[in-house]
């Protein structure tokens, strides 16, 4: 039997010029923030921006963007409803407050489904918020999105980075571009993760120091911009563009 | 109704099968419905009508819907998916994505999330017939 599903996931993704996923070996290195105000970033200088949320067991970009009651249209499909002039799509519009305790299996199909049924108009850029690791999420996208390119996220610290360095060796080994990492959460001066990036012949596109004020200005999206992460990033951005 | 994003996935899979397989007119294209992702049968079958190329003219789709049977990982128990004990915005939410059954359905035994969709999740293509 055959799924039919996936032979329309190329087809629903053709008018989007650069896909890419926001990824990390490991969980808390600020991959939602990121994923979330570089779209925001992105919109802003006029490109045409959607943002995925593939999360699905531990979604979280909803709460940094403030999303309040959206859901999306039905037009032979669904359409992404629009918030901060990004198109957004979520599981969350389908679990609400609840669990989803979805096993690897499970999660697989629910990205083949709305992979399937979401109809994205033409975007520059699609962003993907990727779950943590090197897991069912990740090994599909990579299966069911040949475009795909990596922005990698990690620490300073040692855990985080050995995590990335995997992920890094994965993605060279699967001929998967990476277009580069970002130190986040930077908290003294230390050349290590640059050094050790570099050395795998890959861009370090920058480091964020911690940002205390960061926690208090989630939900609001224009107060995220302003803090020194949204500053940070932006500059990030200008330089990647 | 997202029926029509689903009929275009089996008209595009039907096609690609009926390329590979050196089938010049497909006669009949049998497809299995899983009973937990509440698809409307007319809906699919009025859009692979209107969604049909010239190469699946004649084609004659057969629909059948499969039960969905649910099985408890932690306590075995077997039950099956009864739409009408759920609000209509979660049965809403599982006809989108019925992994969201995870979410708001439980084992009736020990009230576990964690169970196996044993059948009657989604839709396939389950068999193609023409002339070479």
């Amino acid at each position: 039997m055959d799924d039919p599903r996936i032979a329309v996931i190329e087809d629903r993704l053709k008018n989007i010029r650069t896909i890419l996923a926001v990824s990390s070996g490991k969980g808390g290195v600020g991959k939602s923030m990121i994923a979330s105000l570089l779209s925001v970033t992105l919109a802003k200088k006029g490109y045409k921006v959607g943002l995925f949320d593939l999360d699905f067991t531990s979604p979280s970009t909803h709460i940094i963007l403030g999303v309040g009651k959206l859901f999306p249209k039905e037009k032979k499909g669904i359409i992404p409803p629009q918030i901060h002039g990004l198109e957004y799509m979520s599981i969350i519009y389908y679990s609400g407050k609840y669990a989803s305790p979805l096993r690897g299996a499970d999660i697989s199909n629910a990205l083949i489904e709305l992979l399937a049924i979401t109809r994205w108009n033409t975007l520059d850029y699609l962003i993907i918020d990727m779950p943590p690791g090197i897991s069912d999420a990740t090994l599909d996208i990579i299966r069911f999105i040949k475009r795909i390119r990596f922005l990698l996220i990690t620490t300073p610290s040692q855990l985080a980075f050995e995590t990335v360095r995997k992920l890094t060796e994965l993605l060279l080994d699967l001929r998967v571009p990476i277009i580069g990492v970002i130190e986040n959460m930077k908290m003294k001066e230390s050349e290590f993760v640059q050094q050790q990036i570099e050395g795998m012949n890959i861009r370090f596109q920058g480091a964020i120091p911690f940002d205390t004020q960061l926690e208090a200005a989630i939900g609001d999206v224009e107060k995220l911009l302003h803090t020194e992460f949204g500053q940070e990033l932006q500059s990030i951005v200008d330089k990647m563009d | 109704m997202h029926e029509w994003a689903l009929a275009e996935a089996v008209i595009s899979t039907a096609l690609q099968i009926a390329e590979k397989e050196g089938i010049k007119e497909v006669k009949e294209v049998r497809i299995k419905i899983g009973e937990l992702q509440q698809i409307e049968p007319d809906i699919l079958e009025f859009a692979l009508s209107q969604l049909k190329t010239d190469r699946l003219g004649s084609t004659e789709f057969n629909l059948h819907t499969t039960k969905a049977e649910l099985k408890c990982r932690v306590c075995g128990e077997k039950w099956t998916f009864d739409k009408g004990k759920l609000d209509q915005n979660k049965a809403e939410a599982i006809h989108f994505v019925p992994e969201i059954a995870h979410t708001y359905i439980k084992c009736p035994k020990c009230g576990s999330p964690d169970f196996k969709i044993q059948k009657g999740r989604g839709i396939w293509l389950e068999s193609i017939r023409g002339v070479k």
